[in-house]
């Protein structure tokens, strides 16, 4: 299989498309032949990063990367950072706002979630300069 | 049982999907908390929600449900009917609660054998 790399844009405070980058990694994902399991897994963790740039990330964007052994979605952002990255990773800890929260959003379990569902997580933030999250899929046998 | 049997067994309105009528109903999860939903329902699912706005249906799409059904009488946006068509996605309307209509798909069988 060859190596894949696709590039998204995603726009800050955009409910309308938020989620299309997702849907298009999904779909990619789909049209490689992963096994389903796996691309809902990586679906989890594309949606919860696209909606965290959407909601705190300021402008960002969402890189793919598929090689022969790993799947990686890499979310850059410049938005505001995280002031406390533990804390942050804490199930029910949310600085989502009135609006996001009336939508849904806000659970306080969207880190926990990609964490459930990677193999591996490694995040960079610094207050006022943005995020950047690497999320990574180990593949053993995930065709079919 | 597919969404077309739960549609007609409950009397509920087609919003928009009908294209999907067909699929299997593996179980189903109650929420309206989007995250909450992305952790814990799992493909097949018929998702119960009151939150009617565009991007339970990437939701929906992302978790391979089989269908969304509207409680309380709520009616979906717009762009969430259009978003819905787009995928094929059966969004389904109801004016009972989450809890009755919960019940009453659970106690129809759906769910009780889920692994």
């Amino acid at each position: 299989m060859p190596d894949l790399e696709r590039r998204f844009t995603i726009r800050a405070n955009d409910f309308v498309n938020a989620g299309e980058v997702s849907l298009e990694i999904q779909s990619i994902l789909k049209h490689i032949g992963f096994n389903p399991a796996l691309i809902r897994r990586i679906s989890v963790c594309a949606y919860e990063s696209e909606m965290n740039v959407v909601m705190h990330g300021g402008d960002g964007e969402a890189l793919l990367k598929v090689s022969p052994n790993s799947v990686t979605l890499v979310f850059t952002d410049q938005g505001k950072g995280i002031k406390d990255i533990e804390l942050a990773f804490k199930p029910g800890y949310s600085t989502a706002n009135l609006k996001h929260r009336e939508m849904g959003f806000g659970a306080g379990m969207g880190l926990p979630n990609i964490k459930e569902s990677a193999d591996s997580i490694e995040i960079h933030s610094e207050e006022g300069h943005g995020t950047t999250l690497n999320i990574g899929f180990e593949l053993e046998g995930d065709f079919g | 049982m597919n969404v077309r049997d739960i549609q007609g067994l409950f009397h509920l309105d087609v919003a928009t999907g009908e294209i999907g009528l067909e699929r299997e109903v593996k179980g189903g999860y109650c929420g309206d908390l989007l995250s909450d939903v992305m952790a814990n329902a799992m493909e097949g699912h018929i998702w119960l929600t009151i939150q009617s706005h565009q991007n339970i249906v990437a939701v929906a799409v992302l978790k391979e449900m089989a269908a969304i059904i509207l409680v309380n009488g709520r009616l979906p946006d717009e762009n969430t009917k259009a978003k819905a068509k787009e995928e094929g996605l059966p969004i389904l309307l109801s004016s009972s609660t989450a809890y009755q209509l919960a019940g009453q798909i659970y106690g129809a069988g759906i769910g009780k054998t889920e692994v």
